[in-house]
């Protein structure tokens, strides 16, 4: 038996199937992984998000102890509330993992890291923060709830105090605030509107039973992993690692080179194989023959190389399958991929795939 | 819990298989396999008139998650393959045994069916 999020005995009356994910015993579907996928497009869904792990970064010296420890720059984060993507590197610029940082003021973050990156993750913010003055804290106590769709946040503040709906409506894209006992962001990883929802623990699974009477449909891990390869979303360890650079993985929009003089850990690698030119890219691929994309495959590039798949799937929204691959810089509008012995062609995209319930491709 | 029908003869690779008046066979996937594989969205069965070969695999079931092959039971012609599955994959998971049937295979030695587990023999694995 893995470890269990507070919400377990919910996804199991539910009929969810469970999985291990990392350690953790998660619901994959509840039956139909496609039906579950249309609802987040069309209505409403939900995910029990708990194995990730919270980390709060508190003390004089936040500021500049983020600074150094991630590619993108904090500084860009000018209001109480408001949410970075980024990634945490190593010094030779390969991806210990993407995360979400969310400014609080500036001597307070809260960070959201991976669940299978966990223990390395947290091992690396203790030994950066040395010198620093200030406190990582992981708060096990906490669990998360993600609600996503065009009908999700209406459906989930219905959920909320009325005193607490008009401040969830009202945040932007990309901010959150703490309300009450939660704390409320309008982020996601499907491509959809909706919110990612902190709660504790204690209150965690009377809060999904609550949307799920609200008609919020709850969802596994296989449509997550579905939904945000169609909007185009890396998955750490899948699309990147640490043998990798964000400019290798799609990710070159969440470096800030600006100022120069922030050493962000990573920055020189990054800056010398931008001199040099990147060797490998990230892109979307669209599968035109019948068959699926999986990780692993071999893409081809005419007259150039070769490189992989490293997310594949069927995508329920376009009903054929599309894929993520990392191949040779010089790639063009075609490449081929070896499916299970058959040489298929693909068109080579620009992600998203899908976006707010509509084909981007 | 997974549906085993009483009256059909089993593999160890989660076909199934039921003899009709006619001599020839019907193959499908149990209803633990489409289960385990979740949501289907292709399905390649062989063409109508291909020789097929007790073990070898025969034909492709693709769910969301993986792909994987369909062992024939026996060896044989495939007298009819189901054309329905090519637009709709998903009556294998809605009826394993009846309209999602991937083959009809007229069997070269209809003894060979012997060696089939039954019901209670296939259901017994499905408990290990």
């Amino acid at each position: 038996m893995g470890n269990r999020t507070a919400i377990y005995d919910a996804h199991a009356e539910q009929g969810a199937r469970i999985v291990d994910f990392g350690g953790w015993d998660m619901p994959l579907h509840y039956g139909s992984q496609i039906e579950e996928h249309h609802a987040v497009r069309t209505d409403a869904g939900m995910f029990d998000v708990s194995h990730m792990t919270v980390v709060d970064v508190q003390g004089a010296d936040a500021t500049a102890f983020l600074h150094r420890l991630i590619a993108n720059n904090v500084d860009k984060l000018k209001t109480p509330g408001k949410a970075l993507y980024t990634c945490m590197l190593n010094e030779d610029g390969g991806v210990i993992d993407d995360l979400i940082v969310y400014f609080l003021s500036k001597t307070e973050y809260r960070m959201v890291v991976n669940a299978a990156t966990r223990e390395k993750d947290l091992a690396w913010l203790e030994a950066q923060a040395a010198g620093f003055d200030l406190q990582v804290s992981e708060r096990p106590d906490l669990s998360m709830i993600a609600v996503q769709g065009p009908n999700a946040r209406d459906k989930a503040a219905a959920c909320l105090a009325e005193e607490d709906r008009e401040t969830a409506l009202s945040l932007e894209p990309f901010v959150a605030a703490p309300i009450k006992d939660l704390f409320v962001a309008r982020t996601g990883y499907t491509g959809e509107d909706g919110w990612e929802i902190i709660v504790p623990e204690s209150q965690a699974e009377d809060l999904w039973r609550a949307f799920a009477d609200a008609g919020i449909r709850p969802c596994g891990l296989g449509a997550r992993d579905t939904l945000r390869l169609e909007a185009g979303m890396n998955l750490y360890g899948s699309d990147m690692d640490e043998s990798t650079t964000p400019l290798e993985s799609g990710l070159g929009w969440t470096v800030a080179w600006e100022p120069e003089d922030r050493r962000f850990t990573g920055r020189d690698r990054l800056e010398a194989q931008r001199k040099e030119g990147v060797p490998r890219r990230l892109v979307g691929l669209l599968l035109e023959d019948r068959g699926v994309l999986r990780s692993h495959q071999k893409v081809f590039v005419d007259g150039i190389g070769a490189g992989e798949v490293t997310s594949g799937t069927f995508s329920p929204t376009l009903g054929r399958s599309i894929g993520l691959a990392r191949v040779p810089a010089g790639v063009g509008d075609e490449v081929t991929v070896d499916v299970r012995g058959r040489s298929l062609m693909a068109r080579v995209v620009r992600p998203p795939f899908v976006r707010h319930g509509k084909a981007r491709v | 819990m997974s549906n085993v029908p009483g009256d059909l003869k089993y593999t160890k690779s989660h076909e199934w298989v039921r003899s009709e008046d006619d001599g020839s066979i019907t193959v499908g996937i149990t209803d633990h396999a489409q289960s385990a594989l979740g949501d289907l969205v292709f399905v390649e069965p062989p063409e109508a008139g291909s020789e097929v070969s007790s073990g070898d695999a025969c034909a492709v079931v693709e769910s969301v998650k993986a792909a994987s092959d369909v062992y024939s039971p026996v060896s044989g012609k495939v007298a009819a393959s189901n054309d329905a599955l090519a637009d709709s994959p998903e009556l294998v998971n809605q009826d394993p045994y009846g309209d999602g049937w991937i083959m009809r295979v007229q069997a070269n030695d209809p003894a060979e069916l012997e060696s089939l587990m039954d019901a209670a023999a296939y259901e017994a694995t499905l408990e290990d």
